[in-house]
C-alpha cells in the first residue's frame, strides 16, 4: 500500500516541479528579436552571396579574369570571360556573372581567388519575385558600390 | 430588481453569447500571449496593440473561408457537429452563478444540468469525426469517447461527494453555503472530509480530460493525427470547435470555482461579489493553460488507466470516507 | 492485377476470415509527426500497427553520384547537405577520408578545433532532437528552450564559419579559416550556459512522471536487434552496447580526451532519451578539454592545388549526432573520385522501425520513431 501511494505522489510532485520551471521562465523577458523592427548583427565571416573587390587604388576590380572561381564552383554558377587591354599588364574582367538559384554559398571561388578579388557580400534578406533577380553581374554591382562610395582614386 | 421573464431571457441570451464569444475569442488570445510567455517569445504582436485586435482578424478570417465538406461525408452530419458541440455549452451557462443574484436561471438541479451538457460535447466530436470519413478522424472519434466514458465516473463521484456535503444541487445554494472566508470553501472543508483537497485535483484532472485539453488532448493529437476529428473542418467549421473548446473551459472551471472554491464568495469572508468569482475563474483557466504548455501528451492507455486505476478508485475511496464521516462526526 | 496486390488481397481475406480486419493509415510523407517527407504506410488493426513499411526516396538528390561527376573538393559542399543537423561531422568523415588516402598531415590547431565545432554541432543536433522529440509526444515549450539554446551555438559557429547550418567548413588537411579568441571564450561561456539548462530540462522533462510514462518500455530494439539491421548510434547505446566510432576507431584527437560513452541496457525509447542527454554533458566535457588543450599553429597544412588520389579504396567513419557515419571513397587516380559511398546512420536506424514496431500502439509508434532521431534527408540521400 505504501509503495504505490509513493510512487503516485513522486508523480504528482514531479509534475509540479515541471509546472514551477515554466512558470519561472514565464515572468522572465522574451530572448526573440522581433525580426523586421530589430535584426542581429551580420557576424564578420557571413557567407552572402559573392561580389567583387575593388583595388583601393584604381577603384577597380582586382580580378584577372583568371576563371579559376569558374572551375571550383562545384556548381557551375559563375561566368567569367575576360581580355587584355592595350596598355595592361593583366587581364581584366568583362563578363561576371553568379546564377544565384544554383549557388550553395560553399565558398570555394573566394578560396581559389590568387588576386583577393572575391568577398562574400553581407546581403541576406534576398527575396524576390523572379528567377532573373538571381543572375548577378558583379561588375554593374561593383559599378554601383564605386558610384556610392569613391574611392580615394575616384575622387582625385 | 427582477426584469419581467422575456426581457430577462433576451438579456440572458445575449449576455450569454457575448460573454462566451468574448471568451473564445480572447482567451485564444491569452493562451497564444500565455503561451509565449512560457516560452519567452512576445506572442501576436502585430495586430492592435499588444496583439489585441488579432482574434478579430482570425474570426474574420475564419469566417470569410468557405466551408468545405469532403466528398464522401455525411454532409448533414458533417454539419451539424459543430452545432452540436456548440449548443450545450450555451446551454449550461444559464445556470453558472456568477453572483449572487447573477444567474441566468436559478435552478434546483443546476448542477446536474451542467452535468449531463457537459457529456454531449463527447457526441459532438464523435458526430464530426464519423462524418469526417477520414481515418484519422474516426481514430480520433474512438479515443474520445472511451477518454470521456472513462473520465466521467471520477468526475461524477467526485460531485456526488460534494453532493453529500452540500446536499443540493443548486449552484447558487451551494455557493452561498461556502459564505464566510476561504477556510469555509468545499475545497478546505478537511473537518468532513480530510481529502478534500484530493477531491479538488480529481475534479480539476477530469475536467481538463473532459474538456480535451493538453495533456488529455487525445482527439486533438497533432503530432499522431493530425487534427483528429478535426482534421476535415475548415472556416468557421473548425471555428466553432475551437470557440466550443474554450466556452467548455469557462463552463468547467466555473463549475469548479462554484463547487470547491466558494463561487462568488470573497476568501476573507467581506465583499464577495460577482469579480471574486471571475478572479478565481480565471485564475483556473490560467492554470489550464499553463498545465497545457508544460506537458507531453499522455498516451491513450496511460490515460484510461489513470482513470480507471487511480482516479476512479481514489474517488471511491473519498465517497466512502465523507459518507462515514457524515454520517458519525457530525450529527 | 499484379502478384503483390493479388497477395495483399489474399491476406486481407484471411485477416478478415480470422475476424481481424485491417485498414491502411497513410502516415506521410506530410505529416507533422515524421518531420520531413518520410512516408509510413501502416497496416492497422484498429489503433494497433500490424505491419509499418517505411516508403523513403522524396528526397533522393543523388549525393552519391553528385561525387562521381565533380572533383575532391568540389564534393565538400554536399556534405553538409546529407544530415543538415550533424554537418560538421559528415564533412569531418569525408574530408579525413581523403587526408587519409592522399596522406596529407592535419595541424594540431586545426584537428583540436574540428573536434570543438563537431561536438558543438553534435550537441546543437541533439537540442533539435529533444525539442522535436517533446513535440512528438505533445509537448511544445521544451522545443522553443531547445531551439534557445540552439541559437547559442548557432551564433558561436556562424561566427567563424560564415554559415549556420551548411558550414562546410573543414578543407582537406585543415579548417577553412582560424578560429579566434572570441571563439574560443565564447563556446567556454557556452559551456558554462548550457549545464544549468540542461539540469533544468531535467526537472521539466526528464523527471516528468507521464513523459516517462510515455517512453519506458516503449519501441525496445534490443541489441541484438540493432545489430541485424545495423543500427548504431544512441540507438545502439541505449541497447546497452558501449560501441562509439571516436573510441572504437579513433580519430582527430579524440583518443586524448576523457569521456564516456553512455549506455542504457534497456533499449527502450526513454533508454534511448537518456543517452542522448547523457551525450550532451559528455561533449560539453570534450569541449572543455579540448579548449584547454588547444595549442596555436597553423591551421591548415599545405595542400596541391589540383588534388589527385592515388588509386585505391579508403574508408573512413566518424561518431556524427545519429550514429556511425561512413564514408568510402574509391579513386583510380583522377581528380574526381570513381565511387563516393556514404553510410548513413538513420536509414539503418530507420530500417529496425518495421520490426521493432509490430502491434504497437499508433501513439507509441511515433515516439518511438521520434526516439530514433530520423533525418529524412540523411536516410535518402
Amino acid at each position: 500500500m505504501k509503495t504505490p501511494l509513493r510512487e503516485l505522489w513522486t508523480g504528482f510532485r514531479s509534475l509540479l516541479t515541471g509546472m514551477r520551471v515554466t512558470l519561472t521562465q514565464f515572468f522572465k523577458p522574451p530572448v526573440t528579436v522581433p525580426y523586421p523592427y530589430a535584426t542581429l548583427p551580420i557576424p564578420e565571416r557571413y557567407r552572402g552571396h559573392i561580389e567583387l573587390v575593388r583595388d583601393p587604388e584604381t577603384g577597380m576590380s582586382l580580378c584577372v579574369a583568371c576563371k579559376s572561381c569558374e572551375k571550383a564552383c562545384p556548381s557551375g554558377c559563375i561566368v567569367v570571360e575576360g581580355i587584355k587591354r592595350e596598355g595592361d599588364k593583366k587581364k581584366s574582367p568583362t563578363v561576371f556573372t553568379v546564377d544565384f538559384t544554383r549557388c550553395s554559398l560553399c565558398g570555394s571561388c573566394v578560396e581559389v581567388c590568387p588576386t583577393e578579388a572575391l568577398r562574400f557580400s553581407r546581403r541576406y534578406n534576398l527575396a524576390g519575385t523572379d528567377r532573373e533577380a538571381y543572375f548577378l553581374d558583379l561588375l554593374k554591382r561593383l559599378q554601383a558600390q564605386a558610384a556610392s562610395t569613391p574611392t580615394p582614386a575616384t575622387k582625385a | 430588481m427582477t426584469l419581467p421573464e422575456p426581457y430577462r431571457l433576451a438579456a440572458f441570451v445575449l449576455g450569454a453569447l457575448a460573454f462566451v464569444g468574448l471568451n473564445a475569442a480572447y482567451l485564444v488570445w491569452v493562451e497564444r500571449k500565455g503561451a509565449a510567455r512560457f516560452q519567452r517569445r512576445p506572442g501576436p504582436t502585430e495586430v492592435g496593440p499588444e496583439g489585441l485586435l488579432q482574434p478579430i482578424a482570425d474570426a474574420i478570417k475564419l469566417l470569410s473561408k468557405q466551408v468545405i465538406v469532403p466528398p464522401g461525408a455525411d454532409a448533414l452530419l458533417f454539419r451539424l457537429a459543430p452545432a452540436v458541440v456548440m449548443a450545450p455549452a450555451l446551454m449550461t451557462f444559464a445556470v453558472l452563478p456568477f453572483g449572487a443574484h447573477l444567474t441566468a436561471r436559478p435552478m434546483s438541479v443546476g448542477l446536474l444540468l451542467a452535468v449531463a451538457f457537459g457529456s454531449i460535447n463527447v457526441m459532438a466530436i464523435l458526430l464530426g469525426g464519423w462524418a469526417s470519413r477520414n481515418k484519422y478522424a474516426i481514430i480520433s472519434a474512438a479515443r474520445v469517447v472511451s477518454q470521456n466514458v472513462a473520465y466521467e465516473i471520477p468526475l461524477l463521484l467526485v460531485v456526488i461527494t460534494l453532493l453529500m456535503i452540500t446536499g443540493t444541487l443548486d449552484l447558487s445554494e451551494i455557493v452561498r453555503q461556502q459564505a464566510g472566508g476561504f477556510w469555509r470553501w468545499n475545497v478546505f472543508k478537511l473537518w468532513v472530509n480530510p481529502l478534500m483537497p484530493v477531491t479538488f485535483v480529481i475534479f480539476f484532472i477530469c475536467l481538463l480530460a473532459e474538456t480535451n485539453r493538453a495533456p488529455f488532448d487525445m482527439a486533438e493529437a497533432e503530432s499522431e493525427l493530425v487534427a483528429g476529428a478535426f482534421t476535415e473542418y475548415a472556416g468557421m467549421g473548425f471555428g466553432v470547435f475551437f470557440m466550443a473548446e474554450y466556452a467548455n473551459i469557462v463552463v468547467g472551471c466555473a463549475l469548479a470555482t462554484a463547487l470547491f472554491l466558494g463561487g462568488w464568495q470573497s476568501p476573507f469572508g467581506i465583499g464577495s461579489g460577482v469579480g471574486w468569482f471571475l478572479l478565481k475563474l480565471y485564475l483556473l483557466i490560467f492554470t489550464v493553460v499553463w498545465i497545457r504548455w508544460t506537458f507531453p501528451r499522455t498516451q491513450f492507455y496511460g490515460l484510461l488507466n489513470l482513470s480507471w486505476k487511480i482516479l476512479i478508485p481514489i474517488s471511491l475511496g473519498t465517497l466512502g470516507l465523507t459518507s462515514v464521516l457524515l454520517k458519525f462526526i457530525r450529527p | 492485377m499484379s502478384t503483390s496486390a493479388a497477395l495483399a488481397d489474399a491476406a486481407r481475406a484471411a485477416a478478415r476470415a480470422e475476424g481481424r480486419e485491417t485498414f491502411v493509415l497513410n502516415l506521410g510523407p506530410q505529416h507533422p509527426a515524421t518531420h520531413g517527407v518520410l512516408r509510413l504506410k501502416l497496416t492497422m488493426d484498429g489503433e494497433y500497427i500490424a505491419r509499418a513499411e517505411p516508403v523513403c526516396g522524396y528526397i533522393h538528390r543523388m549525393h552519391e553520384k553528385m561525387g562521381e561527376n565533380r572533383t575532391w573538393a568540389q564534393f565538400l559542399p554536399n556534405t553538409s547537405r546529407i544530415d543538415y543537423l550533424s554537418a560538421m561531422h559528415y564533412t569531418h568523415a569525408y574530408v579525413a577520408a581523403v587526408e587519409r588516402a592522399a596522406q596529407l598531415e592535419v595541424p594540431r590547431r586545426a584537428e583540436f578545433v574540428r573536434v570543438i565545432t563537431s561536438e558543438l554541432n553534435r550537441i546543437s543536433s541533439h537540442l533539435v532532437w529533444f525539442g522535436a522529440f517533446l513535440l512528438d509526444l505533445g509537448g511544445f515549450t521544451p522545443l522553443l528552450y531547445a531551439f534557445d539554446d540552439r541559437e547559442k551555438i548557432l551564433d558561436l559557429l556562424e561566427r567563424i564559419t560564415g554559415a549556420r547550418l551548411t558550414y562546410c567548413y573543414y578543407r582537406f588537411g585543415g579548417l577553412y579559416n582560424d578560429v579566434d579568441a572570441e571563439f574560443l571564450r565564447g563556446a567556454r561561456d557556452f559551456v558554462r550556459y548550457l549545464r544549468p539548462r540542461l539540469d533544468m530540462y531535467r526537472e521539466l522533462v526528464t523527471e516528468n512522471i507521464i513523459f516517462r510514462k510515455r517512453l519506458e518500455g516503449i519501441g525496445v530494439a534490443d541489441a541484438e536487434l540493432c545489430r541485424r539491421y545495423g543500427a548504431t548510434g544512441p540507438v545502439l547505446r541505449g541497447a546497452g552496447v558501449a560501441y562509439d566510432v571516436r573510441r572504437a576507431e579513433p580519430y582527430a584527437v579524440y583518443p586524448e580526451l576523457d569521456f564516456k560513452i553512455p549506455t542504457h541496457p534497456r533499449g527502450d525509447s526513454l533508454a534511448r532519451y537518456l543517452v542522448r542527454m547523457e551525450e550532451m554533458e559528455q561533449s560539453l566535457r570534450i569541449i572543455e578539454q579540448a579548449l584547454d588543450l588547444i595549442p596555436e599553429g597553423p591551421f591548415r597544412s599545405k595542400v596541391p592545388k589540383v588534388l589527385k588520389l592515388p588509386p585505391g579504396d579508403t574508408c573512413f567513419a566518424v561518431e556524427a549526432a545519429r550514429g556511425r557515419f561512413m564514408v568510402r571513397i574509391v579513386s583510380d587516380g583522377r581528380d574526381i573520385p570513381y565511387r563516393v559511398k556514404l553510410r548513413t546512420p538513420s536509414f539503418s536506424n530507420l530500417s529496425l522501425f518495421e520490426e521493432a514496431s509490430r502491434g504497437m500502439l499508433l501513439a507509441d509508434a511515433l515516439a518511438f520513431l521520434g526516439s530514433l532521431d530520423l533525418v529524412i534527408p540523411d536516410i535518402d540521400r
